[in-house]
């Protein structure tokens, strides 16, 4: 340091500091000045027309009618009026609870789960796969090209008693472990919690992978050069520099995997048990066998309320809108 | 005005602090604290491709040495090489007494300012110059940060993120992100391409300041001839993966030793011509019909009668008069008589294109005193020369091709 702190020559005016070398200053200086074309001044709102009517008819209509709905008390036999009836949103909770905090638990897990398959996943095509990119991630998005409900029921025969898988895990003593943890039962993976994780995270996963891999993609690999050659490891090269890089996609993979899962039912009902009811279930349930419509409609908006509270804490604390 | 004369103040710190380091890095070499860069036998091959040619190198402690050349000379590897960024196929890279070769990049004493600055864009100013320090377990940063942030004059930027900031100012984030952890060597790899030509020149001063001010090591690769001729202490031209020549700018500027070398420093007139016969020290040589002499010491051809050699002569030690007036160029001056086929005036010299028997297209700059209005396209005119400022090269075929195309760059 003694070098450096010897006084310095008369400190010289950089010549970028002029104020045409600022950045923002740009090459076309007052393009935003020009004028709008005439007759134009409209054209965003008419472009605009098509989205707001199908937010108008399928979104805002179908709320304000379930809204209603939740609101409403009668029979299916003498028919349901609106009475204000805003008890029914506490009945709901307390009697469901449970299968809230399942479907948060569940949810959960799933993108955990994901999360740690796919952050691996998406690294590994964004950085190592070189001519095969283009293959892996056609490989990653191809069970989209089945239904959901074939691929959910494929699990079924996955994890079927007896079947190979169960016997390995059983075998491993892994079964053991996870019964301990209660998300199995005895030799049973079928109608188990995990089952239903298992589901979840695998029709998930795409989800999870797809921006992973964009966000990836776009870092620069000589960012990754600079910090090895600033004593960086490999490792700390990871920590410091991608994942913070990588965190945009982070947030919006998680969320895209735990918002559908948190109401996903056929997961639960194709792989679970009675036990493993989600809220979905639940929603579902109500609505089409028990037909009681206005528990239905405040269990459906007590989800959206849930969801939004926990994606407002979650993206405040992961603070994406710092990231470049 | 203010900014001309800082300008010059800088050159004069700069010129005086020059001779101060040399002597501090003779001093170093002279008491074994050598942490000279050895490169030997080094080379690169991707495939069939070979990038870097078996090559030796020594960079002396404290000087600040270029490696210039065209695009895809090598250049840039070797930089890697030295960097770790790149395994070398074959050879070895010493720091001082240290083999680093097998050392991974984090591992090494070597410092990196990259050609798009790769700055760190979720990190602001300051944790991009602190981000080496704190890699190596430095608690206590900030002492150290803001000071390396003043040298730069980025003080106020310090909060701000990358892109916030200009080009140079960018650049200067990341001199600055690489000498605040003292490497043995500072390597710099086209670190002023992206800028414009007066912050260039600009940040050129900067840079040799720095570099004279803290005394590291600097390794800089560029393809700007200019640009390595006034910043380094040594030059080293590579093409096609191999040195051509290496040594101080006006060495290789005065006498180069390849035809690639003539023409991509500056611009050379070369003759061919055939050895005529020895003459004290001097050797003469015969093209197209008349004598020239070139200094035996200059030429780095073997010399035998009968031979060829490519004759070189830099533009502007060309005297260019009317073919009326030959009788009063003093004796003992080379001279080649031809017609002007086009001249073009820049303000400061007027360059004449003049064809000969002895070679076409021979290119003279003559500076703007008394102007000879005689001296227009269609005139018959003498070009001659001290014999001391011409230089004799190997006419050899793979030399030739070399200069062809170096003629060719260097033109557009």
């Amino acid at each position: 340091m003694t070098m450096l702190t010897k006084a310095p020559p008369p400190p010289a005016r950089f010549l970028d500091e002029d104020p045409d070398e600022r950045p923002g200053a740009g090459p076309y200086p007052g393009v935003e000045r020009l004028p709008a074309r005439a007759g134009g001044r409209f054209t965003p709102y008419w472009l605009l027309l098509p989205g707001i009517l199908w937010l108008l008819v399928f979104f805002l209509l179908p709320m304000v009618y379930q809204a209603s709905t939740s609101v409403q008390t009668g029979s299916l036999e003498d028919g349901y009026r609106v009475t204000w009836h805003f008890a029914t949103y506490w009945d709901a909770l307390s009697t469901y609870w449970p299968q809230f905090l399942r479907s948060v638990l569940y949810a959960g897990s799933a993108t955990v789960l994901c999360l740690l398959l796919g952050y691996p996943l998406a690294y590994l095509i964004a950085f190592r796969a070189g001519r095969w990119r283009g293959l892996v991630l056609v490989l990653v998005v191809a069970p989209f090209f089945t239904s959901f409900l074939i691929r959910t029921l494929a699990w079924k025969t996955i994890l079927a008693d007896g079947g190979p898988v169960v016997g390995a895990l059983n075998a491993l003593h892994v079964l053991d472990v996870t019964g301990w943890l209660g998300l199995t039962a005895g030799e049973r993976v079928l109608a188990t919690p995990l089952a239903v994780v298992c589901g979840l995270t695998y029709n998930f996963l795409p989800f999870m992978v797809l921006p992973l891999y964009t966000s990836l993609e776009r870092i620069d690999g000589r960012l990754h050069e600079a910090a090895g050659d600033l004593y960086a490891t490999p490792f700390t090269t990871f920590r410091r520099i991608t994942l913070p890089l990588s965190m945009p996609g982070v947030v919006s993979g998680t969320l895209l995997t735990f918002i559908p899962a948190v109401g996903d039912y056929v997961n639960a009902d194709l792989l679970g048990s009675t036990d493993t009811r989600m809220i979905g279930n639940v929603i579902q349930t109500q609505f089409l066998r028990v037909l009681d419509y206005p528990t239905a409609a405040a269990l459906s908006f007590l989800l959206m309320a849930a969801i939004l509270l926990v994606v407002t804490l979650y993206i405040r604390r992961a603070g994406t809108e710092d990231l470049v | 005005m203010t900014t001309s004369s800082t300008a010059r103040n800088t050159t004069k710190n700069t010129a005086k602090s020059t001779t101060e380091s040399t002597t501090e890095s003779t001093t170093r070499t002279m008491t074994n604290r050598g942490g000279d860069v050895r490169l030997t036998g080094i080379s690169k091959t991707y495939g069939s491709l070979t990038a870097v040619h078996p090559l030796d190198l020594t960079v002396p402690q404290g000087s600040f040495f270029a490696l210039l050349g065209a695009s895809g000379c090598g250049k840039t590897t070797t930089l890697r090489m030295i960097a770790g960024l790149e395994e070398p196929t074959a050879g070895t890279v010493c720091l001082g007494d240290r083999d680093v070769t097998r050392l991974p990049p984090h591992k090494r004493p070597v410092n990196t300012v990259f050609q798009s600055y790769a700055l760190f864009p979720h990190l602001d100013v300051f944790e991009n110059v602190a981000f080496g320090l704190r890699r190596r377990g430095i608690r206590s940063v900030k002492k150290q940060v803001e000071e390396m942030l003043e040298l730069v004059q980025l003080g106020e930027q310090a909060r701000r993120r990358p892109h916030l900031l200009s080009g140079g100012q960018q650049q200067r984030v990341a001199v600055a992100r690489a000498l605040i952890n003292h490497p043995e060597v500072l390597l710099l790899d086209e670190p002023l391409g992206a800028l414009d030509l007066r912050l260039r020149r600009r940040m050129q001063q900067e840079l040799k300041r720095i570099q004279t001010e803290v005394g590291i090591t600097f390794v800089h690769v560029t393809h700007d001839q200019e640009e390595a001729m006034s910043m380094a202490d040594t030059v080293a031209v590579m093409n096609a993966g191999r040195i051509e020549q290496l040594g101080a700018p006006a060495d290789l500027y005065e006498r180069p030793g390849t035809a690639f070398v003539a023409n991509f420093l500056g611009t050379s007139n070369l003759i061919e011509a055939e050895v005529h016969s020895t003459n004290g020290d001097d050797v003469v040589l015969t093209a197209g019909g008349g004598r020239l002499a070139v200094p035996r010491a200059r030429c780095a051809a073997p010399v035998r009668t009968g031979g060829r050699v490519l004759l070189g002569i830099r533009p502007e030690k060309t005297s260019l008069t009317h073919a009326d007036d030959s009788a009063g160029i003093p004796a003992g001056r080379n001279r080649v008589a031809g017609r002007i086929t086009a001249t073009s005036f820049s303000g400061v010299a007027t360059s004449y294109v003049v064809d000969s028997a002895a070679c076409p297209g021979f290119e003279a700059y003559v500076q703007n005193i008394d102007r000879d209005p005689r001296l227009v396209p269609g005139a018959e005119v003498v070009l001659h020369w001290n014999p001391a400022h011409t230089f004799g090269l190997d006419t050899a075929p793979a030399a030739r091709a070399g200069a062809a195309e170096a003629g060719e760059e260097a033109r557009t």
